[in-house]
């Protein structure tokens, strides 16, 4: 059942190896003084679709998990054991059980996904994940007709994951998705970057990816799934709940109580990187807006 | 002879523009790390942080000269001057990262000042520190005699703004504002009539 969704970003998107390389020259020799010569000649009119270095995915992280500083996750996160690795799929499925990562992935399709990750901090990237649809997983336990939710938790072991040993949020995160966005062919399981193995700071083994929402219900490190009639209570929505809503919708006419969502700014940029508009359901207007018909968005932030 | 006497006599040959240059390093060594991917890989919102949180240091710094010589004999009181101008050299800074690289955009500033509570606290305190800044020559200190210390005593309230503006900018209950907080409102305390009498007593 993969490949539901068409990816309107394609490989040519990513940045050639060739030009990546050239890129980094070009920074260097700014920064040595040597000039801007050769930036103006690479921008094109899609330049705001081209994924981010492998660097500013992987090294510019929130996983409180790990400390709260953006540097903390690839700093701390090799700690992690994610092999052996169990997911706990329980509540309303035909079929509740833990089932192993590795029988998991041996079931499911892996695509690759270009997606925009736009972060609530007003911060976002264009990530090439590599993944499965979080339907095929669903369909694996076979949903019950009653179930309208999904919940996900984040593994809790305070041993491996150092940030947990401090109270900067009630443990084990938590998030959640109504029935049809967990379903929706946009929403995937990842468990790769770039063609390589997830590495533990973007949320290994396997982490959720739903690109309309800003980031944080993009749970890492999930090791429980549960199907519900409830609407689940996320770990945002329960500490600052006048500030982060169940939906999290990116929405640039939705301001955050403290500071605005109209624009955002691409990681990578440097010091002189400037902020873009900030796109409806984050550029997946098209695909998504169906979801939310007759709903206030005002409300249901 | 005492440590205290040793610190002294030490303060006494330091010229006070020595601190200009001392405090002053940061700002180069800053901007070469934000160009050269030493803070991270979003410079910008680093580098605004790095020097607020300098600003916030500073202005803390020149509230504890007083107290360490009523209460330790410490005389400090030539580098005070240097650490409150230095303070509102780094808010300045702060604010010009913020307004040209982080926002940039005209419209949303005026926007972000007047909606975003924590932004206009910020600039509440930046605006209060002006005057301060203005009248830190001794000119102005002859000029206003006995008004020179009232105005002066803006700087308590700026602190406490500097020190809630930071608390309001963390997503969660974060510790380091807080411990930046539980101090400034130390040094304010020490500084009611009460706690002074204590001393005289």
């Amino acid at each position: 059942m993969a490949y539901r969704w068409t990816n309107r970003l394609s490989r040519a998107d990513v940045t050639p190896e060739a030009l990546f390389m050239n890129r980094r020259q070009v920074m260097a020799a700014a920064v040595a003084g040597v000039g801007l010569a050769g930036i103006g000649a690479r921008a094109t009119a899609d330049e705001a679709l081209e994924p981010n270095a492998w660097e500013d995915i992987t090294q510019y992280n929130n996983f409180y998990e790990f400390g709260t500083g953006k540097g903390d996750p690839v700093a701390y996160a090799d700690a992690l054991t994610t092999d052996p690795w169990t997911v706990t799929i329980d509540g309303m499925v035909d079929t509740p059980g833990d089932y192993s990562f590795r029988d998991i992935m041996a079931e499911m399709t892996i695509e690759e996904r270009i997606y925009r990750l736009r972060c609530v901090e007003a911060w976002s990237m264009v990530v090439p994940w590599n993944g499965f649809e979080l339907a095929d997983l669903l369909a694996m336990a076979g949903v019950k007709p009653d179930a309208r939710y999904v919940r996900f938790e984040t593994l809790y072991r305070p041993e491996e994951m150092r940030g947990q040993k401090y109270r900067t949020i009630e443990w084990p995160y938590v998030e959640g998705l109504r029935l049809d966005e967990a379903l929706h062919p946009l929403t995937i399981m990842a468990t790769g970057i770039y063609g390589k193995t997830i590495p533990n700071q973007n949320g290994a083994p396997m982490r959720l990816v739903v690109p309309w929402k800003y980031g944080f219900k993009s749970i890492k490190s999930i090791v429980r799934i549960t199907l519900t009639d409830q609407e689940p209570l996320n770990t945002w929505q329960q500490i600052l709940p006048n500030e982060y809503g169940f939906y999290a919708n990116v929405n640039p006419t939705v301001d955050h109580p403290r500071w605005s969502q109209a624009t955002e700014r691409k990681i990578g940029g440097g010091l002189f990187s400037k902020r873009v508009p900030t796109l409806m359901f984050n550029g997946y207007e098209e695909d998504v807006a169906s979801l939310y018909e007759g709903m206030d968005l005002r409300k249901f932030y | 002879m005492s440590v205290v006497d040793q610190i002294n006599r030490f303060a006494r040959r330091v010229p006070s523009w020595a601190l200009y240059i001392l405090y002053l390093l940061p700002v180069p060594y800053l901007l070469y790390l934000a160009q050269t991917g030493g803070l991270g890989r979003e410079p910008i919102k680093a580098l605004e942080h790095e020097l607020g949180e300098i600003a916030l240091q500073l202005l803390i710094i020149s509230l504890t000269i007083t107290p360490l010589r009523r209460y330790l004999g410490l005389n400090l009181l030539k580098f005070r001057r240097a650490f409150g101008l230095l303070a509102f050299i780094y808010v300045t800074l702060h604010l010009l990262v913020w307004l040209v690289l982080d926002v940039g955009i005209p419209s949303q500033i005026w926007a972000d000042i007047v909606k975003r509570p924590y932004i206009t606290i910020g600039m509440g305190a930046f605006v209060l520190l002006l005057p301060l800044a203005v009248t830190s020559n001794n000119y102005a200190v002859r000029r206003l005699g006995a008004g020179w210390r009232k105005l002066h005593r803006l700087a308590y309230v700026v602190v406490i703004l500097g020190g809630v503006h930071y608390i309001m900018l963390t997503k969660t209950w974060a510790l380091e504002p807080m411990v930046y907080m539980a101090v400034i409102l130390g040094l304010l305390l020490l500084r009611l009539p009460k706690a002074r009498s204590k001393q005289a007593a």
